[in-house]
């Protein structure tokens, strides 16, 4: 302790050193923009003043704010909006009743007013920082994680809300609000017709970003789910259109037929451009994760930056960037996926639902502020006429559009589904920001749009979001499934696909099936090869499928303690804002161990729990690093365990065929744990296997390797890179896990340490095939 | 409409046809022209090799499957109304078709649809999808891409997720109640077909 407080006296020193000669130039105008100029005028300064310097005293601590100020204030409020979160979730009372959005916008209210007393100006949400640093985070999120089987399932009916609906808002209640300033007649009536558009495609808009925050929070089932949220994604294109195209004209005046087919054929250009962006980049990603198998610790980078760029370089061309990143995420996920290494799917699942909280935080925490900052004209007439057009266009909007659509849907839209999906419509930030960036000169009424603006965006925040969870128990509308897929249903589910495909070429009818098996055969003999590294591009989906959730449930198994009783807890997860524990899964019917047995094999653990606990006290659950020899080890006793397998298999099937191992699904090798390796007990099949007696994951004791070191077979190769972890070969390993379960007590432990908190909802993984 | 009730008046028994199935006039007709499409040689029936013909089932994991299922064990030929029959079933179900307790289900009813399913997994007919069974499928659908042992293991946590009487075999109840969360109706319907 000495050492260290003498070493930071020291570190604390020289810092102070460092601004000394910074402290001398209390009247530099250019402190505070950057080293470089600094020094500068410190060469100068040291010249000028060294008269002045020696008299003073040594200035031992000074204080020179101006310097850090810019990164200082951006923490600062990036430090308020993460222990906010962490408030409001102490008060559990609260959260229950009012949606974290809200209570954020409150907090931002209290903020901006205590700023305002000081004397200071309140930020105001730049639209440079919300389109370039808040947005993006968060629906990368969105699009990196969206299930893609009831997004594509439905997507004729999500296009049909997000074009079509977005276009009748905006003309509805462009054209309505230009009504009433007519009528209005003397403040209102210089509001021109394309302001009014204008204002009108800005604020139909469903944001997604107030959709999340809201519509998580309640967990409605995924159908109106992803209706309501890809929506709000896939309306960026419209909004970005409307609004560069009612920009453009209203310094005009006018608008004539070209420009309006000339619009038409931006949104297209918009909208599929922004994609084709986003899929390029996409592809890009996936293509360089394949080789990424040295460099393990920038795979995350990757994912992030390619994404990032692909959002920029559609902004570029006023594409839509939101369908950029979406298109990226959703594209590139399923190779990436197949390529990095669990730890770097751990680390992007983080970050982008850290980000992305954060974000979502700081955004609605300066909706506040930039409410009690901006500048306000409150016009009643005109407010209220937003308000209340707003509503009656989305309610309009929805019914109309659903007598169509249910025309074509196998599964048609009830009407409480439409009142859902109306009543979620919620207007969000950006709105806000579109209208804040627009040039004053052209709209003279830029300070009542914004007020009104902020209206709606208050009104749909706090009565909708407040209301639509009472509401939504009221309807009893069907809430999310939480229980898992089972293989059963992943089975029956392809075998449905295949059987429905073989129907429609019966017909001759070239439906959804017929392409979406077209796909996927070209996914699998093409893209797969090019964008997959190695052997994982030849496993089929159900093998994955099965590993991964055989994975899970070993998980489960050890966490809950094993035992001869099957799981009646699963591990909680953490959702983006709530923490949410499952419910208990259904009884599995795992086959017992006699009791005899059970008795030996606790004894034989017992035996050997005392040594490995003792080293698993210091075992940090925040370790992502693994010990290499760690992995090594287990390697080989599973490679031992298998061939025990094997060999009991071998009674079993006439045709044991002990093959070249699989290669390495990624899935398998994702069952390597971040902290844990050793996931897998060894199962002490007979009395002769000496593993129980040798210490698992123990770094101190290589000597018990060699023990094991007889029983292996030379055919496996081994895996070198690090952080690859412990390798599964076979899955037959997995079906002996059953009895396995009880043997845990130590891995338990730690494992219990490691993975109390598996981070983000786990659910999110929940497995998709890249097409359904 | 002159032709089309024409062509009509050639099918015999269309109404009752129509009745079993729930089919409309249009769809009756769009299948019929189907069938005489697939029946090159014109002989008013349809053989194996006719389906085996159809370039996407040869490419079909379960191709042969769906095949066998429309010939009656014994059968060698397929006329129009089984040819309808087993269309009948990948209808979408009718929501708001009043429920007659008297009546018999109707073909594309969710249990029916299901009866149809687990009737291509059991190729042996025996009542139950045993492990052979579900091997086999799996066999089809997974191709070569998978090892023994894997797909040994895969079975083996199949039956023991479904199967809840023990008798390592999946019934139908089992079958069914494995199922209870899948939209059946979406998930087997074809959307002309309505």
């Amino acid at each position: 302790m000495d050492r260290l407080k003498r070493t930071t006296f020291i570190l604390f020193l020289m810092l102070v050193a460092s601004l000394l000669p910074l402290g001398g130039h209390a009247s530099s105008p250019e402190v505070g923009t950057g080293n470089g100029k600094v020094r500068d005028h410190q060469g100068n300064g040291d010249t000028t003043h060294k008269a002045n310097y020696t008299k003073k005293a040594f200035p031992v601590l000074s204080f020179d704010y101006k310097n850090v100020r810019t990164p200082f204030e951006i923490s600062l409020w990036v430090l308020l909006a993460s222990l906010m979160k962490l408030g409001f979730h102490l008060i559990p009372r609260v959260s229950n009743i009012v949606p974290e959005s809200c209570l954020l916008i409150v907090v931002g209210l209290l903020i901006g007013g205590l700023i305002k007393l000081v004397g200071e100006d309140p930020p105001v949400l730049s639209s440079k920082v919300f389109f370039f640093y808040l947005l993006p985070p968060i629906i990368l999120d969105a699009g990196y994680f969206l299930p893609m089987r009831p997004f594509t399932e439905n997507l004729g009916t999500i296009l049909m809300f997000a074009v079509v609906g977005t276009l009748w808002n905006a003309f509805f209640i462009g054209g309505a609000l230009y009504g009433v300033c007519q009528l209005e007649g003397d403040y209102l009536g210089k509001v021109e017709l394309l302001s009014c558009l204008l204002f009108g495609s800005v604020v139909s808009a469903v944001d997604p970003v107030a959709v999340l925050a809201v519509f998580e929070e309640i967990h409605i089932n995924e159908l109106l789910h992803i209706l309501v949220f890809g929506e709000s994604l896939l309306n960026d294109a419209v909004t970005v259109v409307l609004y560069h195209l009612f920009e453009e004209f209203s310094s005009v005046g006018t608008i004539t037929v070209t420009d309006v087919f000339l619009g038409i054929v931006c949104f297209l250009v918009v909208s599929l451009g922004g994609i084709m962006v986003g899929a390029m980049y996409g592809i890009l990603a996936a293509f360089t994760s394949r080789f990424t198998s040295h460099t393990r610790v920038i795979e995350p980078l990757f994912v992030f930056v390619y994404s990032y760029l692909a959002y920029l370089s559609a902004e570029v061309f006023h594409l839509s960037g939101i369908m950029a990143l979406i298109a990226c995420g959703a594209v590139m996920r399923p190779y990436v996926e197949a390529n990095i290494s669990h730890k770097s799917h751990t680390t992007i699942k983080y970050f982008l639902k850290m980000w992305s909280s954060v974000s979502d935080t700081l955004i609605f925490i300066f909706l506040g502020v930039s409410t009690v900052a901006g500048k306000h004209n409150w016009n009643w007439t005109f407010v209220i006429a937003t308000v209340v057009l707003c509503l009656v266009a989305r309610v309009l909007g929805v019914i109309g559009l659903t007598l169509v659509i249910n025309k074509f849907r196998i599964v048609k839209l009830t009407t409480k589904d439409q009142f859902i999906i109306a009543y979620g419509g919620l207007r969000g930030a950006i709105a806000f920001s579109l209208i804040y960036l627009l040039d004053e000169n052209h709209f003279a009424r830029k300070d009542m749009f914004l007020t009104a603006i902020i209206t709606v965006i208050f009104f749909t925040v706090f009565v909708q979001g407040m209301t639509i969870r009472p509401l939504v128990d009221l309807l009893a509308v069907k809430k999310k499934q939480e229980t898992k897929r089972s293989i059963n249903e992943e089975i029956h589910t392809q075998f449905l696909d295949h059987l429905l495909t073989g129907i429609e070429d019966i017909c001759g009818h070239y439906g959804h099936h017929h392409w979406k098996d077209k796909l996927n055969r070209f996914n699998k003999k093409y893209v797969k090869k090019c964008l997959i590294a190695g052997e994982r591009s030849k496993e089929p989906q159900l093998i994955a499928f099965y590993h991964k959730m055989e994975f899970k449930q070993a998980i489960e198994l050890v966490e809950s303690g094993g035992g001869s009783k099957l799981p009646s807890a699963m591990p909680s997860t953490v959702s983006m804002q709530n923490i949410q524990p499952k419910k208990p899964s259904q009884e599995r019917a795992l086959p017992q161990v006699s009791k005899a047995r059970e008795e030996e094999i606790r004894k034989i653990l017992r035996t050997n729990l005392q040594k490995t606990r003792l080293r698993l006290r210091s075992y940090n659950r925040h370790t992502l690093v693994a010990d290499p020899d760690e992995d090594g080890w287990n390697e080989f006793l599973i490679k031992r365990k298998r061939m025990k397998d094997l060999e009991k298999m071998s009674h079993v099937n006439n045709y044991l065929t002990v093959p070249a191992p699989p290669p390495d699904s990624p899935t398998i090798a994702r069952a390597r744990l971040a902290s844990d390796p050793q996931a897998w007990v060894i199962k002490p099949v007979t009395g002769d296997i000496p593993t129980i007696k040798v210490e698992l994951a123990s770094p101190q004791s290589p000597e018990s390797v060699s023990v094991v070191d007889e029983f292996k077979k030379s055919s496996y190769e081994q895996e070198d890179e690090d952080g690859d972890g412990l390798v599964m070969k076979a899955t037959s390993l997995v079906a002996k896990k059953d009895e396995t379960g009880e043997d845990d007590k130590e891995p338990q432990q730690r494992l219990q340490r490691c993975l109390s908190d598996p981070g983000p909802s786990a659910e999110d993984e929940e497995d998709e095939p890249f097409l359904p | 409409m002159g032709s089309t009730n024409s062509t009509l008046i050639k099918i015999p028994n269309v109404e009752e046809l129509m009745q079993e199935t729930g089919f409309s006039t249009a769809h009756i007709i769009r299948l019929h022209d189907r069938f005489k499409e697939l029946d090159k040689e014109r002989r008013g029936y349809l053989c194996p090799r006719d389906f085996e013909a159809i370039k996407g089932l040869a490419i079909n994991p379960i191709g042969d499957r769906i095949i066998g299922a429309f010939f009656s064990p014994g059968r060698e030929t397929v006329d129009f109304y089984t040819f309808v029959r087993i269309l009948a079933h990948f209808r979408p179900a009718d929501n708001s078709r009043p429920k007659e307790s008297s009546s018999p289900e109707p073909i594309n009813s969710r249990t029916n649809k299901l009866k149809f399913v687990f009737q291509l997994y059991d190729l042996d007919k025996d009542g139950k999808i045993s492990r052979i069974d579900l091997l086999k499928v799996l066999r089809g659908m997974l191709e070569m891409q998978v090892t023994e042992e894997q797909l040994d293991s895969i079975v083996d946590r199949t039956i023991q997720e479904a199967d809840l009487d023990g008798d390592d075999a999946i019934s139908f109840e089992e079958f069914r109640k494995s199922l209870e969360k899948v939209n059946i109706d979406h998930k087997m319907s074809i959307r002309f077909l309505r």
